[in-house]
C-alpha cells in the first residue's frame, strides 16, 4: 500500500510540519493532486500525491512536525479507510496518537496483512509528547546521564533517533570524537592518538610541540571539507577584464558618499553570480544521492575568515537585492561573523559560495566545494596585465576566478557556459544591476 | 527454591499441576480440592485427574455451579485451619467470586489485626486462543494483581507450575494462580522431589544483552521463542518472566533493564491499564537513566476477543507482533547488528 513520506523540500530541511489536512480520509486521490501543505523552515509548500488512488490513512494530526521520510499518508484502493484495526485501537482510546513514532519503523501494518496487524498496540510516546515543532532537544535518558557524566554539550550533538532523538550510540560517538582529539600537556600525547574524526591517520606531538583542541566551528568544517573530498571536482578559470567594473564601483560609490556607505568588488561580484545563477538554474543546484535539487531561491554564501575559523553566511535571495543591501548586508554578515554572533539560520540554506582572497594578493586559486552545493567561485586579486590594444601595449586590470565544479551536478560545457556569462556580466556591469 | 535434583523428568504443564496437587494432597491433611467438575469429571482440563479416586470426595469435592458459594465456603475453611485449592472452571467465572476475593479473602489477614490468615489457593485456568469467544477468554490478571493482600502467581513453565504451585500452598495467604489454557500440554524438564519456588521473585529465563523482554505465563513462550529467533540475527535478548504479578520483582526487572538499555513489555491482557503499564512504570522509576529508548509494550487489542479463529489471532499478541516492536526499539537506537 503505498505511503506518502515527508518529502525534502529544501536542503535544510530536516523535518517539516504538516500544518493543514486538505484531503479527508476516503477522499478518492489522484496523482498531482495536493494532499496537504507543509511548511518548512523556509516556506509552505504542496504535499503532492504520487498515485491514483484513495486516501486511506492521516498519519499525522495537522500542526505534527515530522522528519522527512516519515510516513504521513497512505493512499491504497480503499478497502481499509473504515474502521482500519491498527488505527482503531488507537484512535478509540486516544485520539491524540496516530503517528508511528520509530524512525526507520516499517510502515504501519495494513490491517488485513498479518494476523498481528491488531496484537500490537503502538503506543508512541513521541508522538504523544509532539505536535510542536521540535527545536527543544529530544535525548533518551541514558544518553543525558552519558553526556553528564562526560561533560559533553547535548546541544551539540545530532540525535540519530525518532525526531532526532539523541540515544546512547549518539553520545558515544561523540565522546569517542573527543577522546581522539589529543589533549594538551596530556602524558599521553607521545603516544599515537586514536581515530581522529576525519581519518586522518595518527599524529605524534614531540617536545614543544603545542596539541591545538578543535572548537566546535573548526569541528563542522573539517566535516564539511572532508564530506567534500568524496565530491568529483573540476575546474574552470576565466580572465574577467575588471576594468569597467572598477569604474562602476568608483561611480557607484560617489554617488553613495553622501550616505557613508560604499560597496566592493566582492559585492560586484556577489550580485553578478546571482545575476548569472538566475539564468542557469542548473548550477543553482545540490547533489542529493540519487537526485539532484534545482533551487528556487538564489542563496549566496560569503566565505569570511573570523578568529573561531571559516564562516560562511548566506545573502538569501541574492538576485532580488539591490547592490546597495547586498552590500550592507554582507557588512553586516561578516562583522557579525568575526564577533561569533551568527545563528544557525544565517549560515545554512546557501545555493552557491563566494570566496575571495584578493585581498591577500592571490592570484588565482581553487576553493573547496561546501557541500551539497554544485559549484563554488574562488576570486583572486585584480592586477594589471599587458595588453594590446590598437597596436598599443596597455596596462588592463584583470581578475582570475576559478569555478569549482561538482561534476556528479554539472557537466563542464554547462559549467563553462556559467562562467562565461558570469565573466560577460562582470565585464559589462551594468548587467548587475539591470 | 529449594532443591532436591533427585532426578528431572520430561513432562506436561497439566501432569505437573497433577502431580503436584497429588503430592500436596499427600503431604499435608489439610490440603482439599474444591471446584465445579473436578472429582467425577476429574476437571474441565483435567488437572485434577485420578484424585477424587485416590482421596476419596472429603478431600476433592465436587460443587454446584455457584463460585460465590464455594469461594466464600473455602475462605471459612482457610480461616479455620484447613488449606483449600480452589478451582474456578475459568478466570472469567471469578467475577462472580470477586466480593468474596477481593473484600474477604485479601482483607481478613489485616482486619483480623493478624489473629486469623487465610491460607487459600485459587486456581484460575485462562486466557485466550482457544476459540471460547469473548466472555471466555480473558485475561483478567491485572484485577487481582492490583489488591494488596492477595498474591497472583503465572508460570510460565512446567516446572515453574510445580514448584509454584507448591509454594502456593504452603503460603499463608490466599494466592490466586493463574493457568494459561495454552501452556497446558507444553513440555518441560520438572525436577522430582520438594520444588518450592519464592513467591515474588522473578527470573531471568535468558541471558541478554541488547533488549530486555518482559513478560510472564504464555508471553514469556513467546518472549522465548522471538529470542531464539532474533540471536540468529545477531540480536541478544534478554527474558525476564515474572512468574509472581504481586508481589512484583521490579528489582530484577530494573537490574535487566540497566543492563540492555531497551525494553519491551509483551502480555496477553490488553494494553491500557494493564501488566505492561505496570512494568513500564516500574522501569520508569527504577532504571530511568539507563533507557536509550521509550519502553513498549504489546499487548492484546482493546476489543472483546472476537470469536473467529482469524480475528482472534489477530487481537492477540504474537511473536510476529514482538519481533516487529523489538526491531523498532533497536532501529530507534541505531543498534548495529
Amino acid at each position: 500500500m503505498p505511503e506518502v513520506v515527508m518529502p525534502r523540500l529544501s536542503d535544510t530541511m530536516e523535518e517539516g510540519t504538516l500544518s493543514r489536512w486538505l484531503m479527508e480520509v476516503g477522499d478518492p486521490v489522484h496523482k498531482g493532486d495536493v494532499l496537504a501543505e507543509i511548511e518548512t523552515d523556509k516556506a509552505t509548500m504542496d504535499l503532492e500525491a504520487f498515485e491514483d488512488g484513495v486516501l486511506e490513512r492521516q498519519l499525522v494530526t495537522a500542526g505534527t512536525a515530522v522528519p522527512i521520510g516519515q510516513p504521513v499518508a497512505v493512499i491504497g484502493d480503499g478497502s481499509a479507510t473504515a474502521g482500519s484495526a491498527t488505527t482503531e485501537p488507537v484512535s478509540v482510546a486516544e485520539p491524540a496518537v496516530y503517528s508511528p513514532p520509530a524512525s526507520s519503523s516499517p510502515a504501519p501494518e495494513p490491517p488485513d496483512a498479518s494476523p498481528s496487524a491488531v496484537g500490537t498496540v503502538a503506543a508512541p510516546a513521541a508522538a504523544m509528547m509532539s505536535g510542536s515543532g521540535s527545536a527543544e532537544l529530544r535525548t533518551s535518558p541514558l544518553a543525558r546521564k552519558l553526556a553528564h557524566d562526560h561533560h559533553l554539550d547535548l546541544a551539540a550533538i545530532v540525535g540519530s533517533g525518532p525526531q532526532g532523538r539523541i540515544t546512547r550510540a549518539d553520545v558515544e560517538d561523540a565522546i569517542a570524537q573527543r577522546e581522539s582529539a589529543p589533549k594538551a600537556g596530556d602524558d599521553s600525547a607521545q603516544a599515537p592518538t586514536s581515530q581522529p574524526p576525519t581519518g586522518a591517520p595518527p599524529i605524534f606531538a614531540g617536545d614543544g610541540d603545542e596539541v591545538v583542541p578543535l572548537g566546535a566551528i573548526r569541528r563542522v568544517a573539517v566535516r564539511r571539507l572532508s564530506e567534500s573530498q568524496a565530491v568529483p571536482h573540476f575546474f574552470l578559470t576565466a580572465l574577467v577584464n575588471v576594468e569597467r567594473l572598477i569604474a562602476f564601483r568608483a561611480e557607484v560609490n560617489a554617488g553613495l558618499a553622501a550616505s557613508g556607505s560604499k560597496i566592493s568588488i566582492n559585492d560586484l561580484v556577489v550580485r553578478g553570480c546571482a545575476v548569472a545563477l538566475r539564468a542557469h538554474p542548473e548550477v543553482n543546484a545540490s547533489w542529493g544521492g540519487d537526485t539532484l535539487l534545482l533551487h528556487r531561491h538564489v542563496n549566496i554564501g560569503i566565505a569570511v575568515s573570523t578568529p573561531a575559523g571559516l564562516l560562511v553566511p548566506v545573502v538569501v535571495d541574492a538576485d532580488r537585492k539591490p547592490l546597495s543591501m547586498i552590500a550592507s548586508e554582507t557588512l553586516e554578515l561578516a562583522g557579525r561573523a568575526r564577533a561569533g554572533h551568527l545563528t544557525v539560520n544565517e549560515m545554512t540554506g546557501g545555493t552557491f559560495t563566494v570566496s575571495n582572497l584578493g585581498m591577500f594578493g592571490i592570484d588565482q586559486f581553487t576553493a573547496v566545494i561546501n557541500p551539497p552545493e554544485a559549484a563554488i567561485l574562488a576570486v583572486g586579486a585584480a592586477t594589471d596585465v599587458p595588453v594590446v590594444r590598437d597596436g598599443r601595449l596597455v596596462a588592463v586590470p584583470m581578475l582570475k576566478i576559478t569555478l569549482t565544479v561538482d561534476h556528479r551536478v554539472l557537466d563542464g560545457a554547462r559549467a563553462a557556459a556559467f562562467l562565461r556569462d558570469l565573466t560577460a556580466i562582470l565585464e559589462e556591469p551594468l548587467r548587475i544591476v539591470v | 527454591m529449594t532443591e532436591d535434583r533427585s532426578d528431572v523428568r520430561a513432562m506436561t504443564f497439566r501432569q505437573a499441576l497433577n502431580e503436584t496437587l497429588r503430592a500436596e494432597l499427600i503431604r499435608d491433611e489439610s490440603v482439599f480440592l474444591i471446584g465445579e467438575e473436578i472429582g467425577v469429571f476429574e476437571g474441565s482440563y483435567k488437572i485434577t485427574a485420578g484424585l477424587l479416586a485416590e482421596f476419596g470426595p472429603a478431600r476433592v469435592r465436587d460443587t454446584p455451579i455457584s463460585e460465590e458459594g464455594f469461594v466464600g465456603a473455602a475462605i471459612g475453611a482457610a480461616m479455620l485451619g484447613l488449606r483449600p485449592v480452589v478451582e474456578i472452571m475459568t478466570i472469567n467465572f471469578s467475577l462472580i467470586a470477586i466480593d468474596q476475593i477481593v473484600n474477604h479473602a485479601a482483607k481478613l489477614r489485616s482486619m483480623f489485626g493478624g489473629q486469623v490468615s487465610v491460607p487459600l489457593v485459587i486456581r484460575m485456568p485462562g486466557g485466550g486462543g482457544q476459540q471460547l469467544a469473548a466472555s471466555h477468554s480473558q485475561n483478567l490478571e491485572v484485577w487481582y494483581a492490583h489488591i494488596p493482600g492477595l498474591k497472583v502467581l503465572a508460570p510460565s513453565t512446567p516446572a515453574d507450575a510445580k514448584a509454584l504451585l507448591a509454594a502456593a500452598i504452603r503460603d499463608d495467604d490466599p494466592v490466586i494462580f493463574l493457568e494459561n489454557l495454552a501452556l497446558y500440554n507444553t513440555k518441560g524438564d520438572v525436577p522430582d522431589g520438594d520444588q518450592i519456588a519464592e513467591i515474588g521473585r522473578a527470573a531471568v529465563v535468558r541471558a541478554g544483552s541488547d533488549l530486555t523482554v518482559v513478560s510472564y505465563s504464555r508471553g514469556t513462550v513467546t518472549a522465548l521463542e522471538v529470542a531464539g529467533r532474533l540471536e540468529e540475527e545477531g540480536i541478544s535478548i534478554e527474558v525476564v518472566d515474572l512468574r509472581s504479578l504481586r508481589p512484583l520483582d521490579r528489582e530484577t526487572i530494573c537490574a535487566s533493564v540497566r543492563k540492555t538499555s531497551r525494553a519491551v513489555v509483551v502480555e496477553d491482557d490488553c494494553l491500557s491499564y494493564g501488566i505492561g503499564a505496570e512494568i513500564s512504570a516500574t522501569i520508569g522509576e527504577g532504571a530511568f537513566d539507563f533507557l536509550d529508548a521509550p519502553v513498549r509494550r504489546v499487548a492484546a487489542a482493546e476489543v472483546p476477543l472476537p470469536y473467529a479463529k482469524s480475528l482472534e489471532r489477530a487481537a492477540l499478541p504474537d511473536a510476529a507482533a514482538l519481533t516487529r516492536v523489538i526491531h523498532e526499539v533497536l532501529d530507534a537506537t541505531r543498534f548495529e547488528r
